[in-house]
């Protein structure tokens, strides 16, 4: 789950992660007010959407007086923020955050993450603050420096001092900047966050460590434990068509192509999304329906698929193992005719039953392309999409 | 022949009293599955004959304590049906009361409960297969998790993949070809996993019962890469392979907590490209599964079928060799 980073440095504030002082606001009126409550010369307003790259959009803006921080706020405020992570569409901007100005001296990054290939997390820093990380990691990996934190142990204080000697920080700094990895960590490890990333850290001319943004993610798996965080979710920042799906405890994926899937499993998903391209069409959704497929999660499906304009062929992809195919066919029969459908369905049911499933499916009078196979089914698609 | 899972295995089912448990210990008791006991705390004591839904063929003494279930039981190997907010206390338990073989069927359980949970069945060289994985099936002797059975077909294709049911669909794309499975494995598709590809190939590679892999990635992480690294220096046999995700977006999480590309890592392009280098069978598509295994065995002499014998290739004092010093190479491959 994600959340916006000024709910990020509120739970990182609880931690003692210094932030810096800032108030969320939804309104210009709430923006100024925040401003002046903050006080001093210079404020900075920035756009609360859950992407990065928010500052290249023109969605973070200096104000040096609290007029312009009104007119900041009022220009930045229902803007449609395009970033490289929102795609062409864009977000449009609903909350603000307004914060101090910083006497910034120096500019660090510092991620805490899950690392697979040791199963372990890890702690990472970097002197190349305020860049794409994902750049710095490609051409000068060697600028990256990672402790890994030992699952019974946890995050050693002599490694919060390496990482710091290794930045090349000194006096106030150092010591600051030690406190703050530690306690970044904390607020990772008991907040069951999948990555908190603070990009960039700032050291400050008086030798403060600050975080002047704040990522943080947190383990969908873990979130049982953690009411708090769940009323932070922003239904606003999610796909409508995603969160209907979840309501029907669907597993939906909105992508930009022209054939629906129905699938059962998500490897299996994926694989037939891949089969959708190789039959020359573009996937228009992921979607796991889970190992029933039931008559009600199938109509579901059909329901959410077919809201999607672009869709003009459905391929319904189910592996009985479990569940029995005949029953499948039944319920894609009964969901079928309760939603209309008006675009051509490949169904592909292998498995228990696949027999009968076919007999059904033939016996219904509605005009279904049956495939025998995985590969069959390709065909039809292409069949499908080019008619 | 076959790896991890055998005739032999003697298994115990934690959570076996509950809806999941209940059904699929039927169900592995009717493939054949030798279940000698199952766990549910404070329900120890009886003989369970499975619930309303479900009637166990045979009934199964329960223990309060997977110690009970070894010590009285010799139970070496458990399967986990316990729900996600006490399975990793239920995997640790198994571990500390000695069985060398944890099966965790369980999804959703939290990342960092797995990572302390990883880090302790290090400690004692205790293997898991999972969490959030169909489990491990040698066909016609032992069935160990949520797999339907019938699909499979003894043999000597040992399959590996990080789905459920794509694993299924490449099982029957063999069976119907005639082609039968040595082991298959689902190691699933969590962050923090127990058995991995590369730990998975290994075995399958040691197995005189093996004359071919099948491995079945996904986007997101490095294991197929580190699996790939290692197939190019020491596995001789043919492995046919497939990366699913090849049409999914970066930053989203494909159903699976692991297949996720991010910041521009682990996508399908990147690791075809390195199992193709290192000698892999790439197929675009899953379809394809079966019709490249047949045509790779056609290849290299071997048929996948029971009746085609492998002495020429090792000599049977070597195989026997194998044979016995299984149990420390588990070890040294965690």
């Amino acid at each position: 789950m994600k959340i916006h980073e000024y709910q990020g440095k509120e739970i990182l504030k609880k931690f003692n992660v210094p932030v810096p002082q800032g108030g969320v606001a939804f309104t210009v009126d709430e923006a100024v007010k925040a401003a002046e409550r903050i006080g001093g010369k210079v404020w900075v307003v920035k756009a609360q959407i859950h992407a990065g790259g928010r500052g290249k959009g023109g969605g973070v803006k200096l104000a040096r007086s609290i007029e312009e921080v009104r007119q900041r706020a009022s220009e930045i405020l229902g803007m449609r923020l395009v970033t490289h992570q929102t795609g062409p569409e864009g977000r449009i901007v609903k909350r603000l955050l307004i914060e101090q100005g910083m006497n910034i001296a120096k500019e660090l990054y510092v991620g805490i993450t899950l690392d697979r290939a040791t199963s372990q997390n890890v702690v990472m820093a970097s002197t190349e603050g305020g860049v794409e990380i994902e750049k710095v990691a490609e051409e000068s990996p060697e600028k990256i420096l990672k402790e890994y934190v030992h699952p019974s142990i946890g995050f050693g204080q002599f490694q919060a001092r390496k990482l710091c000697f290794g930045l090349g920080l000194t006096g106030d700094a150092f010591k600051n900047g030690a406190k703050f990895l530690q306690a970044l960590y904390k607020a990772y490890e008991a907040t069951d966050a999948s990555l908190a990333e603070i990009n960039p850290l700032v050291i400050t001319q008086e030798g403060q460590v600050i975080a002047l943004d704040a990522k943080m993610n947190f383990d969908d798996n873990a979130l049982y434990r953690h009411p708090d965080i769940v009323e932070m979710r922003d239904i606003d920042e999610e796909e409508p068509l995603e969160v209907e799906a979840s309501k029907s405890n669907l597993n939906y994926i909105k992508l930009d192509g022209n054939v629906g899937c129905m699938v059962n499993g998500a490897g299996l998903a994926m694989g037939t999304m891949d089969i959708i391209k190789l039959a020359g069409g573009m996937p228009a959704n992921f979607l796991d329906v889970g190992g029933g497929a039931s008559a009600e999660t199938v109509e579901a499906g059909f329901r959410i698929i077919l809201k999607d304009p672009h869709v003009k062929a459905v391929l319904i992809n189910i592996f009985g193992g479990i569940v029995r195919c005949d029953r499948v066919a039944n319920g894609v029969v009964q969901a079928a005719k309760n939603v209309h459908v008006n675009v051509p369905i490949v169904i592909r049911l292998a498995g228990t039953n696949a027999d009968l499933a076919a007999e059904i499916l033939k016996k219904s009078g509605m005009t279904f392309l049956v495939a025998d196979s995985l590969k069959d089914a390709a065909e039809k698609v292409t069949k499908a999409i080019a008619a | 022949m076959s790896i991890l899972v055998n005739k032999k295995t003697r298994l115990v089912v934690q959570g076996i009293t509950g809806g999941e448990g209940t059904f699929h210990t039927k169900m592995m008791i009717e493939y054949g599955t030798n279940v000698v006991a199952g766990v549910t705390p404070s329900k120890g004591g009886q003989l369970y004959r499975g619930n309303e839904k479900d009637q166990l063929a045979r009934a199964v003494p329960v223990f309060n304590t997977v110690r009970d279930a070894v010590v009285k039981e010799g139970a070496d190997v458990s399967v986990i049906f316990v729900p996600a907010a006490f399975a990793a206390d239920a995997i640790m338990e198994s571990a500390e009361a000695g069985v060398k073989l944890v099966v965790t069927i369980t999804e959703g359980i939290p990342a960092n409960d797995m990572v302390k949970v990883y880090e302790y069945l290090k400690a004692r060289g205790v293997r898991m297969i999972g969490p959030n994985c169909p489990g491990i099936i040698t066909p016609g002797e032992c069935k160990v998790g949520i797999m339907p059975g019938f699909i499979h077909k003894p043999g000597r294709v040992g399959l590996i993949s990080r789905s459920g049911t794509l694993t299924y669909e490449a099982v029957w794309q063999l069976t119907e070809r005639g082609i039968g499975q040595s082991t298959c494995i689902g190691i699933g598709g969590d962050p923090v996993i127990g058995t991995r590809f590369i730990d998975a190939v290994k075995l399958f590679n040691e197995d005189s019962g093996t004359d071919a892999i099948i491995m079945i990635g996904e986007i997101g992480g490095t294991a197929e890469e580190e699996a790939a690294e290692y197939i190019a220096k020491h596995v001789k046999k043919p492995v046919v392979g497939f990366i699913a995700g090849q049409t999914a977006p970066p930053g989203r999480r494909m159903g699976h907590a692991g297949a996720i590309i991010s910041g521009g890592k682990g996508t399908a392009a990147e690791k075809m490209a390195a199992i193709r280098e290192a000698g892999i069978h790439v197929v675009e598509s899953p379809a394809l599964l079966g019709e490249t295994m047949a045509k790779a065995l056609k290849k290299s002499g071997r048929s996948g079928k029971k009746t085609i014998s492998v002495s020429s290739r090792k000599p049977p004092v070597k195989k026997k060799a194998t044979k016995k010093s299984k149990p420390t190479k588990k070890k040294k491959s965690r």
